[in-house]
């Protein structure tokens, strides 16, 4: 059995690395207290500062093909409640669940004297650690707080070196996604002295307009503001920009980080932690299905980390940072094809449309008619020959069943084909295809030996410099 | 064709609908599952080649109009057809879901929903853009043949009049569809939808010198007569009162509010139409109803989720008998009938001194139509061969060149969405006749 207990930041420790990010289900004490009955490792406090007010509505979703929430906003702010409620009740949470980590999301004014008494009364709460608010998109921003800081690495230092002088358990600075390098900030954080990073805050967005009001949402009497992005749709940002940061040497080595960005499942998690994550945190998943969702979370990553022979978090930490690099890095003479497996192909062909439309015309339809390999320079568009027959609606007594072409559950003239001689390998038909392992990509190794962009243009200088389209 | 209809109260209590629509919000999670296939089975499938993905995926984006009209532009009765297609053996028995292993998309339902969303709203058909041409031309029946006929000739510009001996315009839609499965009044709408475009109806009877007339008058006839009288039992005393056609069966409780029901109920025959008469007349009453077929179970014409439905709805079934004789007596009918074998070869043998007696009140035939032969045989130059007419099936038209036939005078009886498929196509090939004349003329 795995052992998921983590120690996070030089000292922050929990059973397992799954954290509720400060926001609503990390509300008061009630709640994560629950939280951590349902089995989370740890929980950010919903980022406490002077008490704000906040308007309704505050939410709002993209919906994609019948699934609720692939992409989540907000337009909250920090917490409503009086700083010493939400002290106090840190200090409940700590005394009942001493295993669990506490982490204490902190705001407030940009005074020296102002963070200094917020870090002493959080750690005199109990806190075992403390998350610096630097990423907040909405509302916040607009007061000098928030991502008005996490956007200017002068800022971004000058507070965390403040925090630093007066705090003795370990720092996170939580990172902005809406700038143009996130590395920017993570070095600033670094030359402060941060312990640890969170990555990433939400991204700045509307989700969407309401077509007979005209009203963006989330609306707040005939209005709205833009808001946080975060939830399924926005993992793939969140992956990219905390690889960037785990792989940045500038200004030190990387620091430890707590990932965040549409973190859901097990395999959501099992891929930061790849990507170099001590910890991850939580907010959309559980908010849309509720705390119970760790349940799975812990169970699945421990029974792969048993499938993979991994002990220990660390076993598999930042095991694929090596594996990115630079474009130019990767190997030009590295050569895959598509291949369809014909015994499993369903006839949609959606791989051919793909191809023809959106890739490179080398998935055919002509099995019966007869293959033809080549480039295709001028063609007429698909051919949809399913209108041009006469059909009429078989009757068992007079019709007998129609003999199928060729040896295959799928009629030989539906299932397509492809060009090896035109096919670039682009992943597009594997990745359209509905049925599991029924187009992959399969090696046609070219005989040459691996060769880089940055190796083939050293060697011969005389090639002007190109820019891949 | 003007009679205004009122649909019995009580047979929409008895034959509510046999499939329950599908919500608008069950519709778009049905709508997303669909993979969008490109040149779909589905499509193929279809004999009026709706383009079934469009269409879903119009309801996945909630354009639920575009939606209607791609499928009425493709099929002019989509509505109805969402209804009494055998989407089994059609779009749905053609889903690529059946190759993962999944349910197939609900086409039917889907396309219920889209057209019903689109009338419900108040949608009507809409003419393409086109020149108002002169030709005239006459549609005789006003069934679905005839009907996607006359829609199709408007859409091309040509003045249209359909005339039929009933007062109800929709043929089999309106008088022969088990009412589970379509409402007469679904059908009505359907057929005034189309009354919309300018098509003109007509009530009348045409024989032969009618038609004469109508030859004379119009630049071309489409034939959409359909079938004519159910095919008879060959039994004694077949002449009986007690002995009604499965077609005046349905159509008498559909629109003649006659729903009084007889308590023992022997259908002969097992095709579509018998099932249709026999749960009829489980839901009108009868205790006992009994399907009578001189073969076995494999060699029914039903489909088989018909004759599935016929044993959930109590039908029972007796296999490999005919009957030879009918008595009226005290306790109704004595039905005497036959034992059949059945050899290698499909040939039939009655089994001498095999008789046995059913006790009944009511036999319903239900062995198929014969062809309007009488009609059709007196058009000149107009050749039928085994019964139907001939044509040329890219364009309907016959060997009388002036006139086109489509539905079931021609492929001998099939399904709403053939006859839709085949009056379409007749319109075309009608449109494109009268266009190259026209040049001749000129020329």
């Amino acid at each position: 059995m795995a052992d998921l207990t983590t120690n996070f930041a030089g000292g922050i420790k929990c059973p397992n690395p799954f954290w509720l990010a400060s926001a609503p289900p990390t509300n008061c004490g009630e709640q994560i207290m629950r939280a951590f009955d349902a089995g989370w490792g740890g929980a950010v406090w919903k980022t406490i500062g002077e008490p704000i007010t906040n308007v309704s509505s505050r939410y709002s979703s993209v919906d994609w093909a019948g699934q609720r929430m692939m992409g989540f906003n907000n337009i909250e702010l920090i917490s409503d409640r009086p700083i010493e409620v939400n002290l106090r009740e840190i200090e409940e949470v700590k005394k009942r669940y001493p295993k669990h980590a506490v982490i204490a999301s902190l705001m407030v004014e940009s005074k020296r004297e102002t963070w200094h008494d917020i870090v002493k009364r959080a750690e005199g709460a109990g806190a075992d650690g403390l998350e610096l608010n630097f990423g907040c998109p909405h509302g916040m921003s607009e007061r000098g707080m928030g991502s008005a800081v996490g956007q200017v690495p002068e800022y971004a230092q000058m507070i965390t070196e403040w925090v630093k002088e007066a705090a003795r358990t370990p720092v996170l600075v939580k990172l902005t996604p809406n700038i143009t390098d996130i590395r920017i900030v993570a070095r600033a954080a670094k030359r402060a002295g941060a312990d640890g990073l969170s990555a990433i805050n939400t991204i700045n967005s509307i989700t969407g307009v309401d077509l007979d009001t005209f009203e963006p949402r989330p609306k707040v009497d005939g209005k709205s503001s833009h808001g946080g992005y975060c939830g399924p749709a926005v993992k793939p940002i969140a992956l990219n920009m905390v690889q960037q940061v785990n792989s940045d040497y500038v200004d030190g080595p990387p620091i430890p980080m707590s990932g965040i960005g549409g973190v859901g499942t097990w395999r959501d998690a099992a891929e930061f932690i790849l990507m170099g994550c001590g910890t991850v945190q939580v907010c959309t998943a559980a908010m849309h299905y509720g705390y119970r969702i760790v349940e799975d979370m812990i169970d699945g990553l421990s029974n792969w980390m048993d499938e993979k022979g991994f002990a220990t978090i660390e076993d598999f930490r930042g095991k694929s940072l090596p594996r990115i690099t630079e474009w130019k890095h990767l190997n030009l003479n590295y050569r895959i094809v598509a291949q369809i497996d014909e015994a499993l192909c369903i006839g949609c062909q959606l791989c051919h449309i793909a191809c023809w439309d959106g890739a490179h015309q080398c998935i055919h339809l002509d099995r019966v008619t007869g293959p033809v390999d080549g480039h295709v320079e001028v063609h007429a568009k698909p051919r949809e020959g399913g209108r041009e027959r006469i059909v009429t609606t078989p009757i068992p007594k007079l019709d007998p069943p129609k003999s199928d072409v060729g040896p295959y559950a799928t009629s030989l003239d539906r299932i397509p084909r492809v060009d090896e001689t035109e096919c670039v390998g682009c992943n597009l038909c594997s990745l359209v295809c509905p049925v599991d392992q029924c187009i992959t990509m399969v090696e046609r190794p070219t005989g040459l030996a691996a060769e880089t962009w940055a190796e083939r243009t050293a060697a011969v200088e005389c090639v002007p410099p190109q820019v891949a389209g | 064709m003007d009679a205004v209809f009122v649909g019995h109260p009580e047979v929409a209590a008895r034959f509510p609908d046999l499939h329950p629509a599908l919500d608008a919000r069950a519709a778009v999670v049905e709508a997303n599952r669909c993979l969008n296939c490109f040149d779909a089975p589905c499509m193929s499938a279809c004999p009026t080649h709706i383009d079934v993905p469009r269409f879903i995926k119009k309801i996945a984006s909630g354009n639920v109009t575009g939606s209607a009209r791609t499928i009425l532009e493709a099929n002019v009765l989509g509505a109805s057809c969402s209804r009494v297609c055998p989407v089994e053996v059609l779009c749905e028995g053609s889903c690529v879901m059946h190759g993962r292993g999944e349910k197939p998309i609900e086409i039917g339902r889907l396309q219920r929903l889209a057209t019903e969303t689109f009338y419900a709203a108040g949608g009507k058909l809409t003419l393409r853009q086109r020149e108002e041409r002169d030709e005239k031309v006459v549609c005789i029946g006003a069934g679905p043949a005839s009907l996607a006929c006359a829609a199709e000739l408007r859409q091309l510009g040509l003045q249209v009049t359909v005339i039929d001996k009933r007062p109800l315009p929709g043929g089999l839609n309106t008088y022969g569809v088990a009412e589970y499965k379509l409402r007469a009044a679904d059908s009505l709408r359907e057929a005034e939808m189309i009354r919309g475009l300018g098509v003109k109806f007509e009530t009348r009877n045409v024989d032969a010198s009618g038609m004469a007339l109508l030859e004379r008058e119009f630049d071309a006839v489409f034939l959409g007569v359909g079938l004519g009288a159910m095919h008879r039992l060959s039994a004694d005393g077949e002449t009986s009162a007690a002995v009604l056609d499965a077609l005046e069966f349905i159509e008498g409780y559909k629109t003649k509010a006659r729903i009084q029901v007889a308590p023992r109920v022997v259908v002969v025959g097992a095709g579509n139409t018998a099932v249709d008469a026999a749960c009829a007349a489980k839901r009108l009453g009868a205790e006992k109803v009994t399907i009578l077929y001189r073969r076995q179970r494999g060699n029914i014409s039903a489909f088989d989720f018909e004759y599935e439905h016929a044993l959930k709805e109590g039908v029972e079934f007796l296999w490999e008998a005919v009957p030879v004789k009918l008595q009226e007596g005290e306790n109704g009918i004595a039905l005497t009938c036959l034992t059949v074998t059945q050899d290698q070869a499909g040939l039939l043998t009655k089994v001498e001194g095999s008789e046995f007696t059913l006790e009944c009140d009511v036999v319903i035939p239900a062995i198929g139509q014969s062809p309007l032969a009488e009609l059709l045989t007196r058009v000149e130059g107009v050749t039928m061969e085994r019964g139907r007419v001939a044509v040329d099936r890219a364009t309907g038209q016959t060997t009388n060149p002036k006139y086109f036939a489509g539905g079931d005078c021609v492929n001998g009886g099939r399904e709403v969405v053939d006859a839709v498929a085949d009056g379409k196509r007749a319109a075309l090939g009608i449109a494109s006749w009268l266009g190259t004349r026209t040049e001749v003329h000129v020329g």
